[in-house]
């Protein structure tokens, strides 16, 4: 395997700097390995769009700056040059944004969501966009329109959804960077189950304009990484207020490098970690348990008080987040009908009238999925049942609320599996969407409360990785940073290395790919 | 357009029987800059689908983000109507398919409306003045435009195909509802149409709207029932969309008033339903049904936070309304002298806001009057036209009155000019030159008229000679024949004193 994509974005960025590697030595190893092992029969397929020659073009654009040094070389952005794979939910002008959807095949923004300029403003260049389920909506990817993505640990696997091409380009060394958004575990689940690091920021941390909405209150756009350092340079540079997101909060991002930066020293001193009681045991997997267990007795040795909460409404979480997220989505999916954009299909017989082609389309663009979140969420908020499902749910949500204000008067961070399991196998909960549903239990509290959530590599069960969640309070990102580092550097002092090392070698050969 | 005749009671006829009960719903598109909820421009009748941004256009990935002036607004007209101001109030979705509607659903305020609980006065043609309590005035986004085209009728029925244009797509409105309306009795068409006229000149006033009801700026939605005189309970209502002028408003409760007496004495019962007013027909049709239950699938808007009004920003706007209407009449009345019959009657026909801009531009109040309430006043009746659509301009006006002042015309070519600036033939002084109907003042070619005027009628130079000047009015007769009306007649009784040796 080609040095250079084995760096972590901030090793890469370094030697950028230091003039050892160019962006576009660089951006042309992550475009080697992406035609290696990307496209084969079993292939990753974390691409749904190679964006070959922009990508090219701005890293000569950042090399020729570094090259001419002064002033401009002097302000570029410590990640300048370093590439980075993007979720295809996230629009972006000049490479098509599909959400994984028949619908927008095709389709060309012609706005760039408020992270891409800002990727852009900074100059990394972009690989291209990832896969994931339709709009967003599965825990495996499996629900793609173009078909699932493999996990590079064992490419019979699922790699976690929905965003399971941004953590498999990032497991498989295709992307040093990838921008995932989550919306009940969507970054945080396909990073524990690809032994990755994904952060779900605060609410209103990071812009969600230009993220095709899947459920307003719930989403947010955040960083997936190989470290937890690389996803805090990450998750600075596209944190911030957004006057073109009114959900945006009105505030600086917060120090996030400089806490990881302090993380990683090891010292877990005075940090109360609180164990969610509820996020435990019955229905986690022994092997998941085993190195939940592990950690911490990792950070319990290097200091930090170990206290048990608990979060008595989290058994509600689940149900409650489906109701909320489906009404969310009835509503959010209504736009697409054909009518301005995206596919439009005509009934194949009967009248031309706007509602056939509109059902039409609907019915032939949308997967079953997507179909069956729309269908519950308009029962949801119909009349009669609003009350009953919708407003039930939301007064879950504030009792949910009220369980982390407890468990934060107790604790300084929250700790939990990050996924109940391991990867599965493709195809096994296809069609179980309830057993589907379950792998979000432990990483939909964090959506229904706004408060962020990092998931970092807790080890592997059985040679699959499993993942350890912190979750802190709202605004307080920077915590999830330093304990994430900490645990990072505690265990991967105990495994001699990182736990990527342990993955098995990908090739042509094992992706049936092209040499 | 082929329809099925209703059956109709005579107006008169059926307020015996029966009382109306109305309810208004008014929408006021707002004059802000941009849209409720997007950058784009807020300009009517640009090139179709030019003022859009993805956010109007509901594109993926969109966020709105509320206009504040529009929320600025919609609190200014709250206040204006007397309402409470809310401490707290937000945005929701009300979802329905339609392709003027980009997201398929529209962000509109639902179960906390910004302004609540208002009243207006509504001072009627005979003095009395009415009181119309306010239930709420909402914000909310306008929809798009469609237009169906091919088939017979321009809707949507039978049409080939339907072209739809964004532009309008999200222009901020406030929707003002009233509470039931009841005890207005044979003035129901009246107040009807008063109420509205109150609510546009508000507005107007305001300078949040452009105002202009034949641009939909202000459209109106008239709910109508009756009930048997002394009945408790409501009749079944029906809600006639989109009346857009003040006349029509009148018409169309008139109308539904009529026609509901009719189906009630039939014995049967009057549908729940929309009904379209046809200005040409003035007549109602069945629009969809419409039922209680209709199930928009409200929830609140997740993209928005809520709206916070402090009292101060409250009093800030307060302290930016203009002079409240009834103020204003007392204070124009007085300034121009009228009486009150003759005021009641300005403000009866709409035409307050022509007056006044009449004389700020240089005529007298009288003049004004003369103009506004006289022949303008005919040629709108004798068009079935509100004033306002007539295309008369306080500037019109201005310019005719001027041009009599300086005699090159007269007031009864004046009267003909005026015809052919409703005709939109042009300005008055592009239709005296265009059309040659300068007052004849040149004394050669009035001599010549006025001596063979003298020579025809010698009996009549006889009387002037003896002293009976009034008798000149009978010369005058064959001298405009013989200037084609264009004589000045000032001129013209001058020349025949003169040349008759007469101290005039």
């Amino acid at each position: 395997m080609n040095q250079i994509i084995q760096l972590s974005a901030t090793e890469l960025a370094a030697k950028l700097r230091a003039g050892e590697i160019t962006s576009v030595e660089a951006v042309q190893a992550h475009l080697d390995r992406i035609a290696e092992i990307d496209g084969g029969e079993r292939g990753v397929h974390a691409f749904l769009h190679v964006n070959t020659d922009e990508a090219l073009a701005v890293a000569a654009e950042v090399d020729a700056i570094r090259a001419a040094g002064g002033a401009e070389a002097e302000a570029l952005h410590p990640l300048a040059g370093v590439p980075i794979a993007i979720k295809d939910l996230i629009v972006t002008k000049g490479q098509p944004t599909t959400a994984a959807s028949k619908m927008l095949e095709g389709w060309m923004s012609p706005y760039d969501a408020t992270v891409i300029s800002k990727i852009r403003a900074a100059k990394l260049p972009m690989l291209g966009k990832t896969n994931l389920d339709e709009f967003a909506m599965g825990s495996s990817t499996e629900h793609s329109a173009y078909g699932p993505t493999r996990n590079p640990w064992d490419l019979d696997r699922i790699p976690g959804g929905s965003g399971g091409g941004s953590a498999a380009a990032v497991a498989s060394f295709e992307a040093p960077l990838a921008l995932g958004t989550d919306t009940g575990g969507s970054i945080r689940q396909p990073g524990a189950v690809t032994g990755t690091v994904g952060v779900k920021p605060t609410y209103g941390g990071v812009s969600r304009y230009g993220a095709i909405a899947m459920a307003s209150s719930l989403d947010q756009i955040g960083p997936v990484a190989r470290t937890v350092l690389d996803s805090a340079y990450l998750h600075e540079l596209i944190g911030g207020h957004d006057p073109a997101d009114s959900t945006s909060l009105n505030e600086q991002v917060p120090a996030l490098i400089a806490a990881a930066e302090q993380g990683a020293t090891g010292d877990m001193t005075g940090v109360r970690v609180g164990v969610i009681k509820e996020l435990q045991g019955e229905g986690y997997e022994a092997g998941v348990q085993a190195r939940f267990d592990e950690s911490l007795e990792a950070l319990r040795a290097a200091g930090a008080e170990i206290v048990e909460v608990s979060c008595p409404n989290f058994k509600y979480a689940l149900a409650a987040y489906y109701l909320i997220m489906p009404s969310e989505v009835s509503s959010n999916l209504a736009k697409f009908d054909g009518v301005r954009f995206g596919t439009r299909v005509l009934p194949e017989e009967g009248p031309l009238t706007i509602e056939r082609v509109m059902g039409a389309t609907r019915a032939a663009g949308f997967g079953e999925e997507v179909k069956r979140r729309i269908i519950l969420g308009t029962y949801a908020l119909s009349a009669g049942y609003y009350d009953a499902y919708y407003g039930s749910a939301q007064k879950v949500r504030t009792l949910i609320q009220r369980d982390f204000d407890a468990a934060f008067a107790l604790a300084d961070v929250l700790i939990s599996p990050t996924s109940p399991n391991v990867a599965f196998e493709l195809g096994s909960k296809i069609d179980d969407p309830l057993s589907m549903y379950l792998n979000d239990v432990a990483t939909i509290p964090a959506n229904m409360a706004g408060i962020p959530g990092i998931t970092v590599p807790g080890g592997l069960s059985e040679g699959l990785p499993v993942g350890i969640q912190f979750l802190a309070p709202a605004r307080e990102d920077a915590r999830l940073y330093r304990v994430g580092a900490a645990l990072e550097k505690l265990l991967e002092d105990s495994w001699g290395g990182r736990l990527l090392d342990q993955a098995p070698e990908l090739s042509a050969t094992t992706t049936g790919g092209v040499a | 357009m082929a329809m099925h005749q209703e059956e109709l009671v005579d107006f008169d006829v059926a307020l015996e029987k029966y009382d109306p009960v109305l309810g208004f719903e008014v929408h006021v598109e707002l004059n802000t800059k941009t849209k409720m909820f997007s950058s784009a421009p807020n300009v009517f009748g640009d090139t179709p689908n030019t003022n859009v941004t993805p956010v109007c256009l509901g594109l993926p990935g969109v966020l709105p983000v509320v206009n504040k002036t529009a929320v600025e607004y919609a609190i200014m007209i709250g206040l204006a109507l007397n309402c409470k101001i809310a401490e707290r109030c937000g945005f929701a979705r009300k979802n329905y398919f339609y392709p003027d509607t980009p997201k398929n659903f529209q962000t509109s305020q639902y179960d906390d409306p910004v302004a609540y609980d208002g009243w207006i006065d509504i001072e009627l043609s005979d003095g009395e003045v009415f009181r119309v309590e306010i239930e709420r005035a909402h914000m909310e986004e306008d929809a798009g435009k469609l237009t169906h085209m091919g088939g017979a009728t321009g809707r949507i029925q039978g049409a080939d195909y339907s072209l739809v244009d964004y532009n309008r797509s999200g222009v901020p409105l406030v929707e003002i509802v009233t509470k039931t309306i009841e005890g207005a009795g044979k003035r129901a068409p009246e107040l009807a149409k008063a109420y509205v006229a109150a609510i546009r000149e508000i507005v107007k006033a305001l300078d949040v709207s452009d105002a202009k009801m034949e641009r939909g700026n202000v459209r109106c939605d008239a709910n109508v029932s009756l009930m048997l005189k002394g009945a408790e309970k409501f009749g079944t209502r029906t809600e006639t969309k989109n009346v857009n002028s003040l006349r029509a408003v009148d018409h169309a409760v008139r109308f539904e008033i009529e026609r509901h007496a009719a189906v009630l004495n039939s014995g049967a019962a009057i549908v729940q339903e929309t009904r379209h007013w046809h200005e040409d027909t003035r007549t109602t049709t069945s629009g969809r049904p419409k039922s209680d239950a209709d199930d928009y699938r409200y929830f609140p808007e997740p993209d928005l936070v809520p709206i916070i009004t402090t009292p101060e920003w409250i009093e800030e706007l307060r302290a930016r309304l203009p002079e409240p209407p009834a103020e204003r009449r007392k204070r124009l009345q007085a300034a121009w002298g009228y009486s009150d019959a003759e005021f009641r009657d300005v403000v009866n026909a709409g035409v307050t806001e022509q007056i006044e801009e009449t004389i700020a531009a240089g005529t007298t109040a009288a003049v004004a009057r003369k103009w506004w309430m006289g022949e303008i006043a005919r040629l709108a009746n004798n068009a079935d036209k509100d004033v306002a659509d007539l295309g008369v301009t306080p500037a019109t006006i201005v310019e005719l009155n001027s041009l009599i002042g300086a005699k090159k015309i007269n007031d009864k070519i004046a009267r003909q000019v005026l015809e052919f600036v409703v005709a939109g033939e042009g300005t008055p002084s592009e239709i005296v030159e265009k059309r040659s109907l300068a007052v004849v003042n040149d004394d050669a070619a009035l001599g010549a008229a006025i001596d063979a005027a003298m020579e025809a009628m010698p009996d009549v130079v006889a009387k002037v000679k003896g002293g009976k000047l009034q008798a000149i009015g009978a010369l005058m007769g064959p001298v405009m024949k013989a200037t084609r009306g264009q004589a000045d007649a000032g001129r013209v009784r001058e020349l025949v004193l003169e040349k008759l040796g007469i101290e005039g």
